[in-house]
């Protein structure tokens, strides 16, 4: 429990940072980005509109620590302005919206690849020097070296304009209505397999490599041996007794894992256009929507952060010795 | 990874991110503290890299990039996304990679692009290992409070996700090339800090630190006399991760158009082939030259990586059949 | 079904090793860690393999059980269970000749426990998968068998860390003893413990022998452990065996160098003191031959005149620095 709290209290400081950050950026940067947003948009802009802007980039006659607590109380609130580019849709509508898209393929893909690929690291370092053990380590580092996009493009390019088999963008045909229905789960699930497919390829030979490191160093332990001096079967070994504990730390690198597979996912969503927040993230971009861009980043993290809190309670069953303490 | 507080025995996680955390082979005896610290661990390292297949493969492709980069002037001459034929053009004899829609020459762009892509790759390496190794170094030696204080600041950045930070850092900073650099370094130094702290701190528990500490050497020497030295191969390791890091980081901010879209690097080559349609009117040659290079350059680094772990840890190396005959006792 | 004193070397034996040899083949070079060992052990005999650490003892036990990993091999010799040949069988045979006819107690307890299973689970699996009973059946023996080496049963939903150290280590014989194999191997089963906690164990697994009337095969550096417990014992040097012979004789008169070196550093628990002795610096034992009857039961192997006249010259000089190993062994 203590440990919970100690980690709980962890990611709330963590958050605190990525606001204070959001904050400051605006203010203290070098760059001006509100001259040139009004340069870009010269004239377009609704006078709402600038004045909205004003209050975020801190473009602000107040002392700073009370536009500081006023933005403290916005995000606490949940209120993180309004989007310039959907004018005026507030941010966290715009999010809201496209977040789903974003969990869907982001957990697929992170689900497949870290199950495949701790079962693949597994079953390399059990049999050492075998076919899975000598063949697929290299050449899923090879494919990882990629970046998560070009293999997008690749694949989108070879399936989908060259083989016809994959939907070119998108998440489902435009005009169909989403909903409940056989044929439209159908339908996204098309559009689903090859954005999450690459992001699987790329990050798949990391979850790998590390079971496989960590399987090798725990089958030397001597808890390893006197299983096997027990005579219990291979398979009971290899997953109660070795798997079992290497994949403690496993577990605990998800983490990270997390914000390297976020991080891919946003960028092949740009690749397939697909409606989630990296796509979001790239529209912002390019209409120099910095409080869309801000939102963005601080739902990103506090889902990043959230995930992370989930995986430490999931941590805390699995290790006794952490839940007795 | 989560070791604000680590949970796990530290062996343990830190097998996870590198089998190498294991402390290096040959730690010194406690007697030979007053002596400067040993330097085997560092040449038995590049003797076990030159003869291990992989580094020698990883360096070969490095070596190859590097020449292609110097020599880029020499070999296309000239800015090379100036336009030169006519757009669009599949690989040919005059152009072996085709041109672009706008009917720049894809070769000379890709070539030039090594020099960019390399160079803020390498800057970007260098500079995370360093800051790493400061801040790894000074929580290991100081520990309690400062250790506390880094090891907070170092997880929160570990944990806040690269490329949304990396967009919303780049997207207020004035565009360019030193922009690009510094925002990666802010984004990657966090990961090399956390393992470079965990190697140090096990050799900051040695007894040769303990007696350097005792015969009242300085807080820099045995820091960077003592203990550096004896993580070399971590350093490395770091150091490799790093710069794979910077090429890969910097491909996708510039893919995302947060770069100086006006210098020629393999991520900037990608954002003009996505923005000018490459795909969808099927010119694969445009895109592919630029994710090619990039994947190669970072399998080669991983190669090296590789055979780093290898030659420090025997664990990891291959099982050779059994030779008889020559039992030798 | 007790230990007769009679029995042992007896002339059924449980287990023979002839002629035994493992090498640790490496890269560059090969070390042989076990050179042309032979031995047996009778039904409900307890025998002792003495040696310094790294000679070659737990590698033995190691084979026995086919626990070898790379880069360990075997690379002669034969060993025998009960007439059958170990080194030939195959996976399944081998599974199930572990535990059920040898069980094994490994040195460190708290390693050889896997650290996120519950004892429970750690004992039930035996059954369920040797013997084939139920979960709950098999969760009943576990309870019995703790109550054996006198654990308090609701300590079956303890995970390894809420035990102490002498309290694993009593499970862990409690495992061993599970299925009442023939032949149990205790491989330094108290070196990581304390004395006191030494003893208990030691009582433990002489009551348990005199129940269940086990062979044993009792690996150790600790001379006085192993006189007081083996009936008969082999002395180890560099992967050889140097003397073997009853625990009583070696104990009254050890005849090889090396065996007189050994059980000169230990300093006896009663009577007046004596100043201990050890190797002399630089006395090493090179290509020691096959072993010679001396005396009916009593095997040494030959050595020259001079390695006994060094050994005994330097008895009075030699330091605690003189021979590390054995002085590691009597530190403990």
């Amino acid at each position: 429990m203590r440990f919970i709290l100690r980690r709980l209290g962890f990611y709330l400081i963590a958050f605190w940072v990525s606001i204070t950050l959001n904050f400051l950026l605006p203010r203290f940067m070098p760059g001006d980005p509100v001259s040139r947003m009004f340069a870009r948009s010269a004239g377009q802009m609704q006078p709402e509109q600038i004045e909205a802007l004003r209050k975020l980039l801190g473009v602000d006659s107040r002392p700073i620590w009370e536009q500081y607590a006023d933005y403290l109380h916005n995000i606490v609130t949940g209120n993180m302005g309004v989007s310039i580019t959907r004018f005026p849709t507030p941010v966290t509508e715009v999010i809201a919206s496209q977040i789903g898209w974003t969990l869907l393929l982001g957990g697929t893909a992170l689900v497949i690849a870290a199950v495949v690929g701790n079962l693949l690291g597994i079953l390399a370092a059990w049999r050492r020097g075998g076919a899975i053990d000598s063949a697929l380590p290299p050449l899923l580092v090879f494919i990882g070296s990629f970046p998560y996009f070009w293999l997008a493009m690749g694949a989108l390019y070879l399936f989908g304009v060259i083989l016809g088999w994959s939907p070119l963008r998108h998440a489902f045909t435009d005009g169909l209505e989403p909903a409940f229905s056989w044929e439209f789960i159908g339908d996204a699930g098309a559009h689903l397999v090859l954005p999450a497919l690459t992001i699987v390829l790329v990050s798949i030979g990391g979850w790998m490599l590390g079971m496989r490191n960590t399987m090798i160093a725990t089958n030397a332990e001597d808890y390893i041996t006197m299983a096997e001096a027990k005579g219990l079967k291979p398979g009971r070994i290899m997953f109660r007794y070795a798997a079992r504990n290497a994949m403690l730390p496993s577990v605990t690198s998800f983490g990270m894992g997390l914000g390297f597979v976020v991080g891919g996912a946003l960028l092949t969503e740009v690749v397939f256009a697909y409606p989630g927040v990296g796509y979001q993230l790239l529209n912002a971009v390019q209409g120099l929507d910095y409080p869309l861009m801000q939102g963005l980043f601080l739902t990103i993290t506090a889902a990043v952060l959230l995930a992370n809190f989930l995986v430490d309670i999931l941590y805390v069953r699995l290790d006794p010795r952490v839940r007795a303490s | 990874m989560t070791t604000y507080i680590d949970p796990s025995p530290s062996a343990a996680a830190a097998a996870l991110e590198s089998p190498t955390a294991a402390p290096a082979s040959g730690a010194p005896a406690p007697g030979s503290a007053a002596a400067p610290a040993p330097r085997k661990p560092r040449q038995g390292l590049v003797h076990g890299l030159l003869s291990n297949s992989k580094a020698m493969v990883g360096a070969a492709i490095l070596l190859v990039f590097i020449a292609l980069a110097l020599l880029a002037p020499v070999l296309f001459p000239g800015d090379p996304s100036r336009i030169t034929d006519m757009a669009g053009l599949e690989p040919s004899a005059e152009h072996w990679l085709g041109t672009t829609a706008k009917g720049q020459d894809v070769m000379a762009l890709t070539i030039h692009g090594a020099r960019s892509s390399l160079l803020v790759g390498l800057t970007v390496g260098f500079a995370s290992t360093f800051v790493g190794i400061l801040v790894g170094l000074a929580s290991a030696y100081f520990g309690k409070f400062i250790d506390e204080a880094l090891s907070l600041v170092t997880n929160v950045f570990l944990l806040l996700p690269g490329l949304p930070l990396l967009v919303i850092l780049a997207a207020f900073l004035p565009p360019g090339l030193g922009t690009v650099i510094l925002v990666l370094i802010v984004t990657g130094w966090a990961g090399s800090a956390r393992v470079l702290r965990s190697q140090a701190l096990s050799i900051r528990s040695k007894d040769f630190v303990a007696a350097a500490v005792v015969s009242g050497e300085r807080a820099g020497r045995i820091m960077f006399r003592e203990i550096l030295p004896n993580m070399a191969s971590i350093v490395m390791g770091t150091l490799l991760a790093c710069v794979i890091y910077g090429i890969g980081a910097q491909a996708g901010l510039e893919f995302l158009g947060l770069g100086d879209v006006s210098t020629v690097s393999w991520g900037n080559n990608l954002f003009w082939a996505g923005n000018e349609g490459a795909l969808m009117t099927g010119s694969w040659w445009v895109f592919v030259p630029s994710g090619v290079c990039i994947a190669l350059v970072a399998f080669a680094l991983a190669l090296i990586n590789y055979a780093v772990d290898e030659v420090t840890n025997p664990r990891l190396r291959k099982i050779k059949p059994v030779s008889e005959g020559k039992a030798a006792k | 079904m007790t230990v007769s004193q009679v029995s042992f070397g007896s002339h059924e034996p449980v287990l023979e090793v002839k002629d035994l040899t493992v090498k640790y083949v490496g890269d560059t070079r090969s070390t042989t860690a076990v050179d042309r060992v032979s031995f047996s052990i009778g039904t409900g005999e307890i025998f002792g393999l003495a040696g310094e650490s790294g000679c070659g003892k737990s590698t033995i036990a190691n084979t026995i059980m086919r626990l070898l990993k790379d880069p360990a091999k075997i690379a002669g010799g034969s060993i025998r269970f009960g007439g059958k040949d170990v080194l030939a069988m195959g996976p399944e045979e081998l599974r199930r000749f572990r535990w059920q006819d040898v069980a094994m107690v490994f040195q460190s307890a708290m390693n050889s426990l896997n650290p996120v299973l519950t004892i429970g689970e750690q004992i039930t699996d035996i059954y369920t998968t040797h013997a084939g009973y139920s979960r709950k059946e098999s969760l009943r023996r576990a309870a019995e068998l703790l109550e054996l080496v006198r654990i308090d049963p609701v300590r079956l939903k303890s995970y390894p860390h809420q035990l102490s150290g002498g309290m694993r280590q009593r499970a862990v014989i409690a495992m061993a003893v599970a299925l009442k194999p023939s032949l149990l191997i205790l491989d330094e089963p108290t070196t990581a413990l304390d004395v006191v906690v030494q003893q208990e164990i030691m009582a433990q697994i002489k009551e348990l022998q005199h129940e269940l009337g086990f062979s044993v095969l009792f690996i150790t550096h600790d001379m006085s452990l192993m006189v007081e417990l083996s009936h008969r014992m082999a002395v180890m040097y560099g992967g050889r065996i140097v003397e073997t012979a009853k625990a009583a004789d070696i104990h009254t008169a050890p005849q090889h160098p090396y065996t007189q070196a050994l059980m000169g550093a230990f300093p006896p628990l009663t009577g007046p003191r004596i100043p201990l002795t050890g190797l002399a610096d630089g006395v090493k034992f090179h290509n020691i031959p096959d072993l010679a009857e001396v005396t009916p039961g009593h095997f040494v192997a030959p050595f020259a005149a001079t390695d006994t006249a060094s050994a005994h010259n330097s008895a009075a000089a030699c330091g605690p620095a003189t021979s590390p190993a054995l002085l590691e062994g009597a530190a403990r």
